[in-house]
């Protein structure tokens, strides 16, 4: 039995995900080999080829990798596919984007977004914006299999990987980069904080997203938001947490003027601990809540910085 | 040009679906459903480029139930042309509902599909893009921003960083993120319009490709419930629990 996961890095760094799917693929079994498919990825090699548990890495070279895009993603894997049992990696937007196309080039069902591992055939994964969960059984010879990455321990370093370069094959179909908007922030990575504190649209507008942020810098946590609160404009798109937006388990997630949708509940909920800000003392969000608070968000958040400088968080 | 919109009949968004006591899924009996959102968001964009003289022709596709019938009349009802439906009571995964759409798009040769980036029954998130492998074609997908262009599309997407930007040539598989657009309600004359527009009924053998699925739910659990909180009567009261009692700050 032999793994293959599908690093993911931005040609510098390592993308902490992937540590989390290789967890995943230890669950699995058998060798783990790590695809770093790249433009000058170089550094990205010498971390992988470190990781605990990796025993191979294969390196492939090419202006096309540059961006990953799902077209180039799916000629190179499916040039060494033939060698695995198993195909990995993380329920990320890159993920997400040139897995299905891997699965249906090897007419496989993706299992999407697991979140466990119970043997080298079955999985849960969650259904229905997590209302339910699954466990499935995969009868295709190959595995395509995309991870949620909280719910896996990430792998640490230790290893020492041999490392082979591969041929990047021409894509199939061809996109074009134009360009990217990356959200610039000092502030931690919203999918790995410890802390995340977040705000929907009872912040009535970006502006107000400030009394937020000042928690945010004390803490050393990430900003997040509910989907109505991106939709109205107050913050990126890559702020959304939930069913269609990122998934989040950090120890403490603060919630503030955030009613508590199904869909908005499934990107938090596995949050250690999980507090609501809300002047609505019906609001649904106070059901997962471990520490509610039925106040005002303008005075309470305020409040809540001057409290923790008291208590000198 | 011929835009292809498939769109599937899901549980409303707004119900919380219960898992049934012995497992074996969940209970579907007397639930509201709808179409899928992002299927709504997809039909919308395909009318907003036909309005803009982009397109002639929406014909939409649904394989589901008798009911996914409804689901095609509400999209005939927004503005969409013609409908398919390939009929079966049989749930498909995506890598079926890929295969039978690969085949819509061999006999209607469309030069643009536009898919929901997720159904959010199974969150799988997978159909466009195995649709766009089988086909051979380029991809776009989680869309916030699609611009017609002289040979394809610059289409602005929703990436965990931020958006990206990407220009496919056509034809192209588009997928739709939240912020693409807002769909537009039917009007009651629409409505009534769209009873008259053809619905073409198939069933999955007219195709002759295999569907079988490929997963086996052994088991549908309810998730991990969380323990009942408390309310704090103050900020203060609030920060002294998070520093001592939960010790996460
Ligand atoms: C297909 C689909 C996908 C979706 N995906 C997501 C997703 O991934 N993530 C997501 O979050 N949502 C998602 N949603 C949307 C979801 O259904 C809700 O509409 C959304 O989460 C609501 O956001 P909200 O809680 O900020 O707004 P609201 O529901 O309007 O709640 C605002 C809350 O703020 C409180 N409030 C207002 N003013 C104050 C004040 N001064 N002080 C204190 N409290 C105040 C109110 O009491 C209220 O509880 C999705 C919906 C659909 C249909
Ligand atoms: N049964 C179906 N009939 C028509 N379209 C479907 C069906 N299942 C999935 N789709 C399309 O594929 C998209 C993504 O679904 P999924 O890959 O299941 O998350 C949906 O938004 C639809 O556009």
């Amino acid at each position: 039995m032999t793994v293959l996961v599908i690093a993911e890095h931005d040609n510098a760094s390592l993308n902490d995900a992937t540590r989390a799917v290789i967890t995943a693929a230890k669950g699995i079994g058998g060798d783990i080999h790590v695809l770093v498919g790249g433009e000058d990825c170089g550094p990205v090699i010498e971390i992988v080829k470190g990781l605990d548990g990796v025993t191979k890495v294969l390196h492939a070279e090419s202006p096309a990798l540059k961006n990953r895009l799902a077209e180039a993603m799916e000629t190179l894997v499916l040039s060494i596919a033939d060698g695995y049992d198993a195909i990995l990696a993380a329920a990320s937007t890159t993920g997400k984007n040139f897995m299905p196309r891997i699965a249906a080039k090897l007419d496989v069902m993706q299992i999407s977004d697991i979140t466990a591992v119970e043997s080298a055939d079955t999985f849960v994964r969650p259904i229905y914006a997590g209302n339910a969960m699954m466990t499935v059984k995969s009868n295709d010879a190959k595995k395509v299999i995309t991870v949620r990455p909280t719910t896996f321990e990430k792998a640490g370093d230790g290893g020492s990987a041999s490392v082979e370069t591969i041929d990047a094959p021409a894509p199939a179909a061809a996109s074009e980069f134009v360009s990217e908007e990356l959200s610039k922030s000092d502030r931690p990575d919203l999918g790995s904080a410890k802390i995340v504190i977040s705000g929907g649209r009872g912040m009535g507008n970006g502006e107000n997203f400030a009394i937020i942020e000042k928690v945010a810098d004390r803490l050393g946590a990430a900003v997040g938001a509910s989907r109505a609160a991106v939709d109205a404009g107050f913050v990126p798109n890559d702020y959304q947490v939930g069913q269609t937006g990122k998934v989040v388990a950090p120890e403490l997630y603060i919630a503030v003027g955030i009613s508590g949708a199904i869909q908005h509940l499934a990107g938090m909920k596995d949050s250690k601990v999980i507090v609501a800000i809300n002047k609505d003392e019906e609001a649904p969000i106070f059901s997962v809540a471990d520490y509610g608070l039925v106040a005002d968000l303008f005075t309470a958040v305020p409040e809540f910085e001057a409290e923790l400088e008291k208590a000198g968080v | 040009m011929k835009i292809l919109v498939p769109v599937k009949r899901v549980v409303d968004y707004n119900v919380k679906v219960r898992v049934k006591p012995d497992q074996t899924g969940v209970d579907l009996a007397n639930v509201k459903m709808s179409m899928n959102p992002f299927c709504e968001i997809a039909v919308e964009e395909a009318i907003r480029l036909k309005e803009k003289g982009a397109a002639e022709e929406i014909v939409v596709v649904s394989i589901g139930p008798a009911q996914a019938q409804e689901t095609i009349r509400t999209a005939l009802a927004m503005g969409a042309d013609r409908g398919i439906h390939i009929t079966t009571d049989d749930a498909v995964e995506s890598l079926g509902v890929a295969k039978l759409l690969a085949k819509v798009v061999e006999e209607e040769s469309p030069e643009l599909v536009i898919l929901g980036k997720q159904a959010i029954d199974g969150d799988v998130n997978a159909t466009g893009q195995m649709l766009a492998a089988l086909l051979g074609w380029p991809q776009a997908t989680f869309a916030s921003e699609v611009e017609k262009t002289d040979d394809g599309y610059n289409v602005t997407r929703e990436i965990d960083g931020g958006l990206q930007t990407i220009k496919v040539s056509s034809p192209a598989i588009i997928t739709t993120d939240l912020r693409l657009n807002e769909p537009r309600y039917a009007s009651l004359p629409n409505i009534m319009k769209a009873k008259r527009k053809p619905i073409d009924a198939k069933t999955p053998a007219d195709f002759g490709v295999d569907i079988a699925p490929r997963l086996e739910a052994l088991k549908v659990a309810e998730p991990a419930k969380r323990e009942a909180g408390v309310k704090v009567e103050s900020v203060a009261e609030l920060v002294d629990k998070l520093k001592n009692e939960a010790g996460v700050i």
